[in-house]
C-alpha cells in the first residue's frame, strides 16, 4: 500500500474511533485498537493476495463487504468487524476450504503450527457438511531440503510471492486454474530440476502443511542410537535466539546454555558451536580481502560465500559473479572438516566413526553439505547431517527434556569458543561487521575502534556503508533477500563494463530477509518485529562476549598455530576453501 | 525439430515483439499459430530469449484454455457450449461426434486424426447451433449433419 | 492516403455523397461468413463481371438479422432498395438479372419485414416506438468496414474533429457526463466519471482500454461492432485518449473473434496511414498510437484488473481494489478500461451533443442498449433499442416470439453473472435498475429466450457450470465455492436432490456473493439465486424426484 502522503484519516470500528495515518488498511487499523481480524492469506512480510475471503469485514449501512488485509481506511468509514453475519460467512469460507484439503492433521508437517487448523479450531468446526474434493497429486520430496505437498495447498498465494518477488527465483508458480490451480514447480517439473535454491522461505511463509523441510530427525536419533559412532553436533549463531519460541521464551532470548545443555541430554558426545566456524570464515575471508585489497591478486568486490543458497542462487543465475565470490567455506562446512581433520587428530578419534550434525535456522545447508566434492574435503562428508531449528524443537520434545527447567551448559571449547564476531554472523550485516573487525587490523595492524558498524544493521533490503581505511575509501554493502541482490550487481557490472572503479569492495549477501536469524528453517511466525528482536538478541551476546573480533578468539589462534598455519595456507585452502560453476537454470 | 529451427522461430516471434510491453501472451500466440502447440523446448528457448521466467511461461500456458503443451488433432473438432449453442443442442451433437469417433470429448483419436472438445461462444450465436472444424464454423448443424461433416475430413 | 486534415473530412463527406452508384452488399460478419455468404459474395463479383455489370460489390459487417443469414442488400436507381435472406449462391443469377439487370424486385427472396425493421435506423433522430433504435450499430451492415472512406462518409470522424477543434479534454469529459452515458460493459459506471478520474489522477503515462473480450457466451454485440464498424471504435477511444490525457491505447480482443481482430487490424492501419492515429492526429498536436492485444480464452479477462495483468503478459487473475485502474492500471499508470459499445457510442454523442442523446432512453439510462437475442426465438438476432423499452417488445415484435407451438417460460439476461426473468415479469423496462431489482442484471448485453422445453434447473446448472469453468482460482469462495454448488446443482438436475440441498445452495451463494474477489464469483450465484426465487417449484420436483431433464 503506497503511504506516500503525511495524511491522516479518522474512522470507527464497531464504533472506536481511530486516527491512522492515510493508505492503512483496515486490518492494520483493527490491530492499533485491539481488534483481531483473522486472516489466512495475508502475511505480514507480503503484500496481500486477498485470495482466502476470510477477513471481510462490513461497512455499516451497506452490504459491502471489503476485504480487510488490502483495503485501505478511509475517512468516515464505519467498519463492522464481527457480527453474526460476518462470522457466519467466514465460517463458511473457511468450511468450504475445508472441504477441498485432506484431514491429516495427526500426520502433517504442521500438525500443532498450522495456521488452517488453528482456525478451524478457534471456529469451532465441527463436522464437514460438504464432500471432500481433495486432489490426488503426488508429494514431491526431489530436493531432500523442502518437501511440497499440492494436496494441502489452499492457493493463498504467499509461496510465490516469496519465491517470485521476495526471492525472485521463480521456483515456484500455479497452474491450471479455477478448482484445478495447483502450486508446482515451474511449468510442472521436479523441484529438484527447477532453479529453487532452497532458502526455505516459502515453507515459513507457507500457511499450511503444503511446504514444509525435509524432515531427518529420525536420521539424527540413528545416529545418537549408533553405540559406534562419535556424534558431534555444532548450532548456529541464529537458531540460539529463536528457538525459544518453540518453548514459549520470548524471541531473541538467547539460549547457548541451554542448548549446550540440551544436546549433551539428547546423548551428543562433544558440543561445538558453529560461531567458532564464523570465526575462522572471517580469518580466511578478512584475509582474501586483505589480498584484492592491498595487493590486487583478484576482483573486488569482494562477495560473501557463507549463504548456502545465495551460492546456489548466482551459479543459476548469475554465474559471471564467480570471480567475485569469497572461495572461504561456510562456518558449519568449516567446523565440519575441522572436526575430522583436526579434532580427530588432538582426540585420538577415527573420523569414519565420527559424525558431525549441523543445527541451522536453514533449509539450503542441508543441501549444501553435498554440494561438490569440496564439501569432502576431510576425506569423508564433513558434515554429515543438517538439522533446522524447528527440527531441533521437536528432537528435544521428543527426548522428554524439560528445557524451561534445565540449567545452562557448556559447549567444547576447542571447535566451540566463539567471538562477537561469530555470534552477528547470524544476522544480516553480521559478516560484513566481523569482517571489518579483522580486516582492519589486518591491514593497518591497529583495531577498528568503534567496533559497531552501525550502517550494516537493520532491515533495510540494501544497506550501503563507506569507512577509511589507510586513507583509502571501502565502500561496503549488505544484500538480503534474493529479491534485492539484482540491484547491487547490476552497480557492480555497470562499473565494471565502464571501466570505473568498483562499485563496492565488498558485498554480503543472504538469501533470507534479515539473514539467517529469519532462515528459512526456524520457528513459524515471522515479521519484522520478529527479525528485530531476535537481532537484537545476537547483537547482545556480541557485546557481552569476551572477545569481539575473530583474531582474538585463543582457541582460533591455537587452531592457526598448531594445525593450519596461518590464513590461506596450503592447507587452509585445501581445508577451508571452495570452488564454483556456472550451473542450467533449469535441469529439464 | 532441429535445435536451431526452434532458436529460429522462437526468435522471429521474439523479434517482432521484442520492443513491446508485456509482449509474452502475443508471443505465445504467435508461436502456437505457427507450431499449432507450444512444446517444452521453445518454452525454455524463449524463457532464455525473453528473459521471462520458465514458471512464468507456464503459468500463462496453462491459465488460458487457448494454449496447447500438445500437438493437436489432424482436425480438431469443436462444439459450441454458448448458451444460446447449448440451448439449441450442442450436447446431442456432440454426443453423436463421440458415438461415431468413439472418444469421450476431451479425447483424441488413437490414430490422431480427431479430437473431440468445446468452446465457449465463437459469436456466431443466431447461427447456433455451431460446431467448429480446425477453426472453420459450421452453423445450424445438426446431429443428422455429423456424418456429413466427418466425411469432409478426408485424408 | 495521405494524411488528412480537419478541413479534408468534409470533402470526403461531399466527394461520396455525390457519387454514389448502385451497390449491392453482403453481410459478412463471422455469422454471415459462417452460414455462406462468401460464396455468395464471389458469385456476385463473378456474375456481374460476367454481365459487364457497373456496380459496388461491398461486403459490409453484420445486419442483425442473424436468422435470415446469408443478407445481400441490393440498391439501385430505379428499384427501391431491397434486403434479401436466406440467399445461397444458386440465386445469385437471379438477383443480378431479375433485380439489377431488369429492375424488377425478386419477391420470394426478399425480406421486407426484416428490412422494415432493419432500417428504421439512424436515418431519423427520434426512435419510434416497439422499434430499433441504432446508434452503436448504426453502420453496421451499411457501410464496407474495411473502408475509411466510408466510414467518414458516413459521418464518421466529425466528432473527432470537434474535439480537436472546438473543445478542450476538460470540455469533452463534461460534454460525456452530461451525455448521461453509461458503460455498457456491465456495471453500468458513468463514462464521464470514469474519464474525470483518470484525468485526475496523477502518473506520467496513461493508457485507453478497449475491453473486446466479450466472454458472455451467447452474446457477441461487440463483435459485431468491431467487425461491422471498426473504425467506429477507433474514433471513440482516440476522443477517450485526448480526453483522459493518453498516447498509447489497447484494444484487447477475444482469441475467438478472428475477423474482428483483422478489421481492426486493418483499420488501425488506415487510420494511421491517413494521420488519424499516431503523430499529430489531424494536424493537432495531440497524438495516440493503438495496438491489439488477444485474450487466449479466459472469460474473467474481461474483468477490469484480470485484463490489465493479461495485457502485462500475465495469469488474467484479478486484484483488489481499490486502487482502481483509473488510478493504477498498466504498469500503474492511469488506465481508462471502457467497453466496445461504450466507445462505438461516443462518435455520435460528440457530433450531435449529449442533449441528443439525453433525448433518447431513460432519464438514469440515456441512449440504447445493443442486445443479442437468441434461444428460443422466431428471429434471433443483434437488435439494438432505447433504454426503457420492455423486454416483452424486444422478445415479441422484434423476435418475433415463441417458436411454433412453444411458450415463453423465461428470459436470461446478463449472462452467467444475470439472472433469470419469468415470462410473467416481461413488461419490466429495459434499464439498469430494473434489471438488477429483479435480481439480474443489464450486463453485457446477452438476451436468451427460454420456452417450455427448457429445464430451468439445468440451465442453472449450464451457467454455474461456465463460472466453474471460467473461475481463475484466485479465491477460495469463488474457486471451491462454485464447484461445490456446482456438484449440488447436478445432483439436481438429475432428479437426485435433497431438501438440504436447497439450504446449502442457498449459504454458499450467500458467501460466494460476500467474499468472492471479483465480480465473477460475486455475481456467480445470480442464476441461482434468481432461479430459486422464480421457479422454486422446478426445483421442488429436482428433489422428490419427478424431474427429468427436458
Ligand atoms: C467476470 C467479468 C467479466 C467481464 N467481462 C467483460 C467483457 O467481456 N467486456 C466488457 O466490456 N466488460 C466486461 N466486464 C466489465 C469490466 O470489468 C469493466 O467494468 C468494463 O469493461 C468497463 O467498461 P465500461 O465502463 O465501458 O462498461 C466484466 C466484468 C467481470 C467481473
Ligand atoms: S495442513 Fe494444517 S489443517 Fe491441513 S492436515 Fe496439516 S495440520 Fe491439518
Ligand atoms: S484433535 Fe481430535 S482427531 Fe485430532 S488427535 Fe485429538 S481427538 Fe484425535
Ligand atoms: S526454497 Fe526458496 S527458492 Fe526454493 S521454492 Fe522455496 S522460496 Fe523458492
Ligand atoms: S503452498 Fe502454502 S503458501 Fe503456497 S499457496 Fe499453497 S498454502 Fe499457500
Ligand atoms: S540466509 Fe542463512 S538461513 Fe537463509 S539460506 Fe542463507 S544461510 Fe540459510
Ligand atoms: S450475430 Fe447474427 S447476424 Fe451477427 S454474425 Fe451472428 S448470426 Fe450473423
Ligand atoms: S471471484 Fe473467482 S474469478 Fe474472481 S478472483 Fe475470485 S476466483 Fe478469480
Ligand atoms: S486475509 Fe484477506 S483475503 Fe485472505
Ligand atoms: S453460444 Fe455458440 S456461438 Fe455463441
Ligand atoms: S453478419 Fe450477417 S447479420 Fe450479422
Amino acid at each position: 500500500m503506497a503511504r506516500t502522503t503525511s495524511k491522516t484519516v479518522r474512522a470507527k470500528l464497531n464504533g472506536i474511533e481511530v486516527v491512522v495515518p492515510e493508505g492503512t488498511t483496515i486490518l492494520e487499523a483493527a490491530e492499533k485498537v485491539h481488534l483481531k481480524i483473522p486472516t489466512l492469506c495475508k502475511h505480514p512480510d507480503l503484500p496481500p493476495t486477498a485470495a482466502c475471503g476470510i477477513c471481510i469485514v462490513r461497512v455499516k449501512g451497506t452490504n459491502q463487504m471489503p476485504r480487510a488485509c488490502c483495503t485501505p481506511l478511509e475517512e468516515g468509514m464505519e467498519i463492522q468487524t464481527h457480527d453474526p453475519e460476518i462470522v457466519e460467512i467466514r465460517r463458511k469460507v473457511l468450511e468450504l476450504i475445508l472441504s477441498k484439503h485432506p484431514n491429516e492433521c495427526l500426520t502433517c508437517g504442521r500438525n500443532g503450527t498450522c495456521e488452517l487448523q488453528s482456525l478451524a479450531s478457534d471456529f469451532g468446526i465441527r463436522q464437514q457438511s460438504l464432500p471432500s474434493i481433495v486432489p490426488d497429486l503426488p508429494k514431491d520430496e526431489s530436493t531432500r531440503t523442502i518437501v511440497l505437498e499440492p494436496r494441502k495447498c489452499i492457493a493463498c498465494g504467499r509461496c510465490l510471492t516469496v519465491c517470485q518477488e521476495l526471492q525472485n527465483v521463480w521456483a515456484l508458480s500455479f497452474l491450471e486454474r479455477g478448482i484445478d490451480t495447483r502450486m508446482a514447480p515451474a511449468g510442472d517439473i521436479l523441484l529438484a530440476d527447477s532453479p529453487c535454491i532452497s532458502c526455505g522461505q516459502c515453507s515459513a511463509h507457507c500457511p499450511t502443511g503444503a511446504i514444509f523441510e525435509y524432515d531427518e530427525t529420525e536420521k539424527a536419533w540413528e545416529l545418537l542410537r549408533d553405540p559406534d559412532l562419535h556424534c558431534v553436533v555444532q548450532i548456529a549463531p541464529a537458531v540460539r535466539v529463536a528457538i525459544g519460541e518453540a518453548f514459549g521464551y520470548p524471541p531473541g532470548t538467547n539460549l547457548t546454555g541451554k542448548l549446550y545443555a540440551a544436546l549433551r541430554y539428547m546423548g551428543f558426545d562433544t558440543v561445538f558451536d558453529t560461531n567458532f566456524g564464523a570465526d575462522v570464515t572471517i580469518m580466511e575471508e578478512g584475509t582474501e580481502f586483505v589480498k584484492r585489497f592491498q595487493d590486487n591478486q583478484g576482483e573486488l568486490p569482494l562477495i560473501t560465500s557463507c549463504c548456502p543458497a545465495w551460492v546456489d542462487f548466482m551459479e543459476k543465475y548469475h554465474s559471471d559473479m564467480i570471480e567475485h565470490f569469497s572461495s572461504t567455506k561456510s562456518p558449519h562446512e568449516i567446523v565440519g572438516v575441522l572436526t575430522k581433520t583436526y579434532y580427530c587428530d588432538r582426540k585420538g578419534l577415527d573420523p569414519s566413526k565420527v559424525r558431525v550434525v549441523s543445527i541451522m535456522p536453514c533449509t539450503a545447508k542441508k543441501y549444501e553439505i553435498q554440494r561438490s566434492d569440496d564439501m569432502f574435503a576431510s576425506g569423508y562428508q564433513d558434515v554429515d547431517l543438517s538439522l533446522t531449528t524447528r527440527e531441533l524443537a521437536r528432537m528435544i520434545k521428543q527426548a522428554g527434556i524439560d528445557f524451561a527447567s534445565l540449567p545452562e551448559g557448556e559447549c567444547d571449547p576447542m571447535l566451540g569458543l566463539y567471538t562477537g564476531a561469530g555470534t552477528i554472523f547470524g544476522t544480516s550485516g553480521g559478516v560484513l561487521e566481523a569482517a571489518i573487525r579483522t580486516a582492519h587490523k589486518l591491514l593497518t595492524g591497529e583495531e577498528f575502534d568503534s567496533l559497531e558498524f552501525q550502517p550494516a544493521r537493520g532491515l533495510e533490503g540494501v544497506k550501503e556503508g563507506r569507512l577509511t581505511i589507510l586513507g583509502r575509501e571501502v565502500r561496503v554493502a549488505v544484500a538480503h533477500g534474493m529479491g534485492h541482490v539484482e540491484d547491487v550487481l547490476d552497480r557492480v557490472r555497470a562499473a565494471k563494463e565502464n571501466g570505473d572503479e568498483p562499485a563496492y569492495h565488498m558485498i554480503e549477501v543472504m538469501a533470507c530477509p534479515g539473514g539467517c536469524i529469519g532462515g528459512g528453517g526456524q520457528p513459524y511466525g515471522i515479521t519484522d518485529a520478529l527479525r528485530l528482536q531476535r537481532a537484537k538478541g545476537l547483537y547482545t551476546d556480541d557485546r557481552e562476549r569476551e572477545f569481539r573480533r575473530s583474531h582474538e578468539n585463543p582457541y582460533v589462534q591455537g587452531l592457526y598455530s598448531t594445525f593450519l598455519g596461518k590464513p590461506l595456507s596450503e592447507k587452509a585452502h585445501r581445508l577451508l576453501h571452495n570452488s564454483y560453476k556456472p550451473k542450467p537454470t533449469y535441469r529439464r | 525439430m532441429a535445435e536451431k529451427d526452434l532458436s529460429a522461430d522462437v526468435a522471429l516471434a521474439v523479434r517482432k515483439w521484442q520492443k513491446k510491453r508485456g509482449a509474452l501472451i502475443m508471443v505465445l500466440h504467435e508461436i502456437q499459430g505457427r507450431l499449432g502447440y507450444v512444446p517444452r523446448e521453445i518454452a525454455l528457448e524463449l524463457s532464455k530469449q525473453m528473459n521471462v521466467p520458465l514458471a512464468r511461461i507456464y503459468e500463462v500456458l496453462t491459465f488460458y484454455n487457448f494454449f496447447e503443451l500438445e500437438p493437436p488433432a489432424k482436425y480438431v473438432i469443436s462444439g459450441c457450449m454458448g448458451t444460446a449453442c447449448y440451448l439449441k443442442g450442442t450436447p446431442q451433437i456432440m454426443q453423436e461426434f463421440s458415438r461415431l469417433l468413439g472418444i469421450e470429448v476431451g479425447q483424441t483419436t488413437p490414430d490422431g486424426r480427431f479430437s473431440l472438445t468445446t468452446v465457449r461462444c465463437v459469436g456466431c450465436c443466431g447461427q447456433a447451433p455451431v460446431v467448429l472444424i480446425n477453426g472453420e464454423v459450421h452453423s445450424k448443424v445438426s446431429p443428422q449433419d455429423v456424418p456429413h461433416l466427418l466425411a469432409q475430413c478426408k485424408d | 492516403m495521405t494524411k488528412l486534415q480537419k478541413e479534408d473530412l468534409e470533402g470526403i463527406l461531399q466527394r461520396r455523397r455525390e457519387s454514389r452508384r448502385d451497390w449491392i452488399a453482403v453481410g459478412m460478419g463471422s455469422c454471415g461468413l459462417a452460414a455462406g455468404a462468401d460464396a455468395v459474395f464471389t458469385a456476385l463479383t463473378e456474375g456481374a463481371r460476367e454481365r459487364g455489370l457497373e456496380i459496388d460489390i461491398r461486403k459490409t459487417g453484420c445486419l442483425g438479422a442473424c436468422h435470415a443469414e446469408p443478407l445481400v442488400e441490393v440498391c439501385v436507381d430505379g428499384v427501391p432498395k431491397t434486403l434479401y435472406g436466406h440467399v445461397s449462391a444458386e440465386w445469385v443469377d437471379l438477383i443480378l438479372d431479375s433485380h439489377v439487370l431488369l429492375k424488377r424486385v425478386v419477391t420470394r427472396l426478399a425480406v421486407p419485414e426484416i428490412a422494415e425493421r432493419l432500417t428504421s435506423c439512424n436515418d431519423r433522430d427520434e426512435p419510434d416506438p416497439g422499434r430499433q433504435y441504432k446508434i452503436v450499430t448504426r453502420n453496421c451492415g451499411a457501410i464496407d468496414p474495411e473502408s475509411l472512406e466510408e466510414y467518414i462518409a458516413s459521418g464518421g470522424y466529425q466528432a473527432l474533429r470537434r474535439c480537436l477543434s472546438d473543445l478542450s479534454p476538460d470540455e469533452v469529459i463534461q460534454e460525456v457526463e452530461t451525455s448521461g452515458l453509461r458503460g455498457r460493459g456491465g456495471a453500468g459506471f458513468p463514462t464521464g466519471l470514469k474519464w474525470r478520474l483518470t484525468r485526475e489522477a496523477e502518473g506520467a503515462e496513461k493508457f485507453v482500454v478497449c475491453n473486446g473480450d466479450e466472454g458472455d457466451p451467447g452474446a457477441y454485440m461487440d463483435r459485431s461492432v468491431l467487425e461491422g464498424d471498426p473504425f467506429s471504435v477507433i474514433e471513440g477511444m482516440t476522443i477517450a485518449a485526448y480526453a483522459i490525457g493518453a498516447s498509447e491505447g489497447f484494444l484487447y480482443i477475444r482469441a475467438e473473434y478472428p475477423l474482428a481482430v483483422a478489421r481492426i487490424e486493418a483499420a488501425i492501419r488506415s487510420a494511421k496511414l491517413a494521420g488519424l492515429l499516431g503523430r499529430n492526429i489531424l494536424g493537432s498536436d495531440f497524438s495516440l498510437n493503438l495496438e491489439v492485444r488477444l485474450g487466449a480464452g479466459a472469460f474473467v479477462c474481461g474483468e477490469e484488473t484480470a485484463l490489465i495483468a493479461s495485457i502485462e503478459g500475465k495469469r488474467g487473475t484479478p486484484r483488489p481494489r481499490p486502487p482502481y485502474p483509473s488510478v493504477s492500471g498498466l504498469w500503474g499508470g492511469p488506465t481508462c478500461i471502457n467497453n466496445v459499445e461504450t466507445l462505438a457510442n461516443l462518435p455520435p454523442i460528440l457530433a450531435k451533443g449529449a442533449d441528443w442523446f439525453r433525448s433518447i432512453g431513460t432519464e438514469k439510462s440515456p441512449g440504447t442498449k445493443v442486445f443479442a437475442l437468441t434461444g428460443k426465438v422466431r428471429r434471433p438476432g443483434l437488435v439494438e433499442i432505447p433504454m426503457g423499452t420492455p423486454l416483452r417488445t424486444v422478445v415479441e415484435e422484434i423476435g418475433g416470439g415463441p417458436l411454433p407451438g412453444r411458450r415463453i417460460k423465461a428470459v436470461q439476461t446478463g449472462g452467467p453473472s444475470g439472472g433469470v426473468i419469468p415470462a410473467h415479469l416481461l413488461d419490466t423496462p429495459v434499464t439498469y435498475e430494473d434489471l438488477a431489482e429483479l435480481g439480474s442484471m443489464m450486463g453485457s448485453g446477452g438476451m436468451i429466450v427460454m420456452d417450455d422445453q427448457d429445464s430451468i434447473v439445468d440451465i442453472t446448472r449450464f451457467y454455474l457450470g461456465f463460472c466453474v469453468e471460467e473461475s481463475c482460482g484466485k479465491c477460495a469462495p469463488c474457486r471451491i465455492g462454485g464447484r461445490q454448488m456446482l456438484t449440488i446443482l447436478e445432483r439436481l438436475s438429475e432428479g437426485r436432490g435433497t431438501p438440504e440441498d436447497l439450504e446449502q445452495l442457498r449459504q454458499i451463494s450467500k458467501t460466494m456473493k460476500a467474499a468472492s474477489l471479483c465480480g465473477l464469483g460475486k455475481s456467480a450465484p445470480n442464476p441461482v439465486l434468481s432461479t430459486l426465487r422464480y421457479f422454486p417449484e422446478e426445483y421442488e420436483r429436482a428433489i422428490s424426484g419427478a424431474h427429468t431433464k427436458a
